[in-house]
């Protein structure tokens, strides 16, 4: 296997008393598309929050294309090109698709909005993507359903040449056209080289678009393992008991 | 081979938005028109040059308040305040100007400033202490009024003489120049889409809006050239004696006022930044926008504003009294902002609606007032005329999330 773009070693989190991360390792590739499974209360979020630079780790190690760096602030994860998309999409409905691609990072000439570049590049990005479901990027987004809302979460999120991109349960509020819609853009997104870190409680898409898997228990990395390698039934095993003895798959 | 796009198609795309609940100004367009057919079918005096110029200068001073007030709502927030915001604003500049024999150019910038100032404490309680703004504005509408009886002091009214002040609602363009500046804010108008929509093309950029806007220019610019040619037709009883005509001064103030506020509203990252915090708070916020300051500068603005109608209140009454700004003027710029189409629940909404609105709140008020009802029958058709609005506004706004 290929180096990890981004590397986490013996990340430890509390709050308070509460110990959420106990050494958690965890890696992300470029090119492939990582799900992140466990149970409510595993750690996932916390996880991706550190990933993310809301939260700061107590001890542990992060390393970024090789190199060993400090995520102390989301300014410092959105610097090194790591996006987040969170699950309620933070989308502002009264905005069109472009205005919400660009919302908070405007391309400007002089004082004034360039309103033709953001379109212009907002257009590459969506085409980008393969995404032609869209009528108009000029459309309000109130009026777009809710799989055409994570796409525009998502490409807001690559919009920015960024190499890895966290997406938190995309498919949880979708319905099954939807959802298959949204699962061919999270491949799209690993065939144009970024990482995906996916968190998901649905095991079929999982399945259907994982690389590898990341299974979290009780605050601890129970394994990380090559798709290929596992059963969807060795997964719920890892998932709700933390170990599975029949697994073959290379435990890190 | 590209889509061919026409007149008809641009027309039945409006038509599908109107449909999607994205009505905009087509409410207050309709009722403006049918308030002025029925006014002008029952009394002689509407349909006037000199009542069209009284309607304006009347119009004037609620449309500013309302300008501000466009800021604040677009937030999802109030200002009850705005109106003695120009009671405070206009009685400094009087006190300045009458009592302390300043020049008005630097009594105007200070009461302006006073007003920003003023906002900026109410966007502060607001958005650092998180007070609601239906609370911290309830309480300044008091306060401020209490400011006004204070810097007025014991004498109820003051007069004031200066003829800079006094001129803005009081005399008019000289014909010729009432043209030039139609056709300059005409010109400027035309050139500025034009050259908006040829930016894009140039882009690469393809538009189905086109000639729809081109159709509404059009329509625009017709009727500022027959709002212009009613301005310029003589409307004293007496010619000569006294002339009266040409555009009121209050005219091409407003209209500055329009362009800077819709300039920064449509064209600046700000402006984009107060629809994105009215439309979704914590959207913006991960965003990385400041939105603690974006609310207190939108209350700064708007309090701005105030203190600009707070001069042309005091230019139409000649004087300030401890009334100015008070009774129902707020009420009324309010209504004029939701009547022409900005919504009360926030991210929806243009400057230009409130001209409109405060062109049909002013229309009401005058149509009502040539035709001999008494001010109960008034402000109820106000207040009927407000809560349709309200209601257009909560129903096209269901329309557009089930959609």
């Amino acid at each position: 296997m290929t180096d990890p773009i981004l590397s986490l070693r013996k990340v430890n989190k509390s709050f308070g008393p509460v110990h959420v991360l106990k050494d958690v390792n965890f890696n992300a590739y470029a090119g492939q598309v990582t799900a992140l499974v466990g149970d409510n209360g595993a750690g996932k979020s916390t996880l991706i929050k550190c990933i993310a630079g809301i939260y700061t780790p107590e001890s542990g190690e992060f390393v970024f294309e090789g190199k060993p760096v400090q995520i102390s602030g989301p300014r410092d994860a959105t610097e090194l090109g790591i996006e987040i998309v969170y699950q309620d999409l933070a989308l502002c409905d009264n905005l069109d698709i472009v205005h919400n691609m660009f919302l908070g990072r405007e391309e400007k000439s002089g004082i004034t909005l360039n309103e033709s570049s953001m379109e212009s590049l907002a257009k590459k990005t969506l085409d980008g993507l393969s995404v032609r479901t869209v009528k108009s990027i000029r459309q309000k987004v109130a009026s777009l359903s809710g799989g055409q809302r994570q796409t525009v979460a998502i490409a807001r999120a690559v919009l920015w040449n960024s190499k890895v991109v966290i997406l938190d349960e995309p498919t949880a509020a979708l319905g099954v056209a939807q959802t298959e819609q949204v699962l061919k853009l999270v491949k799209q997104l690993a065939e144009n080289g970024l990482a995906v870190i996916v968190i998901s409680h649905n095991l079929n898409d999982v399945f259907q678009v994982a690389d590898n898997i990341a299974a979290m228990y009780l605050g601890s990395m129970a394994a990380q393992i090559d798709k290929n390698s596992v059963s969807q039934n060795d997964v719920v095993r890892l998932i709700t008991t933390g170990s599975s003895e029949s697994m073959s798959g290379g435990k890190k | 081979m590209s889509e061919q796009i026409t007149i008809e198609k641009s027309l039945s795309d409006w038509w599908s938005r109107v449909k999607a609940g994205q009505v905009g100004a087509l409410p207050a367009i309709l009722g403006l028109l049918v308030l002025c057919i029925v006014f002008g079918s029952m009394s002689s005096v509407f349909l006037t040059s000199g009542n069209f110029a009284n309607l304006l200068t009347q119009a004037a001073a609620v449309t500013v308040i309302a300008m501000g007030l466009i800021f604040v709502l677009l937030l999802g927030e109030i200002d009850l305040s705005a109106g003695y915001a120009a009671g405070v604003c206009g009685a400094i500049l009087v006190v300045m100007i009458t009592e302390m024999d300043y020049a008005w150019y630097i009594a105007f910038p200070v009461s302006v400033l006073s007003g920003v100032f003023l906002g900026g404490f109410i966007g502060y309680l607001v958005a650092q202490l998180k007070i609601p703004s239906f609370v911290v504005t309830l309480a300044t509408f008091l306060a401020f009024q209490g400011l006004l009886l204070l810097i007025i002091g014991e004498g109820g009214t003051i007069r004031i003489e200066d003829p800079v002040i006094l001129s803005i609602q009081n005399k008019n363009l000289t014909v010729v120049n009432s043209w030039l500046f139609f056709t300059l804010a005409a010109g400027a108008y035309l050139l500025t889409g034009f050259w908006k929509f040829y930016k894009r093309r140039r882009a690469g950029l393809i538009d189905n809006l086109f000639k729809f806007w081109l159709l509404k220019a059009l329509v625009v610019v017709l009727i500022g050239a027959f709002a212009t040619s009613t301005l310029t037709v003589e409307r004293s009883n007496n010619p000569d004696l006294v002339s009266l005509r040409g555009i009121p001064y209050v005219v091409p103030v407003i209209l500055f006022l329009l362009v800077g506020a819709t300039f920064v509203l449509t064209r600046t990252s700000y402006g984009l930044h107060i629809y994105a915090v009215g439309g979704n708070a914590e959207a913006a916020r991960r965003a990385g926008i400041n939105v603690k300051l974006v609310r207190i500068t939108a209350f700064m603005i708007c309090s701005g504003f105030a203190a600009v109608a707070g001069m042309i209140f005091v230019s139409r009454a000649n004087s300030i009294s401890p009334t100015t700004g008070g009774s129902s003027t707020l009420l009324y710029a309010v209504g004029a902002a939701v009547i022409g189409g900005t919504s009360l629940f926030g991210g929806k909404g243009k400057v230009s609606d409130a001209i409109l609105g405060g062109l049909v709140v002013a229309v009401i008020d005058n149509g009502m007032a040539l035709l001999g009802y008494p001010a109960g029958i008034k402000f109820m058709v106000t207040g009927a005329v407000l809560l349709i609005s309200a209601t257009i506004d909560a129903v096209s706004r269901r329309g557009a999330v089930s959609s």
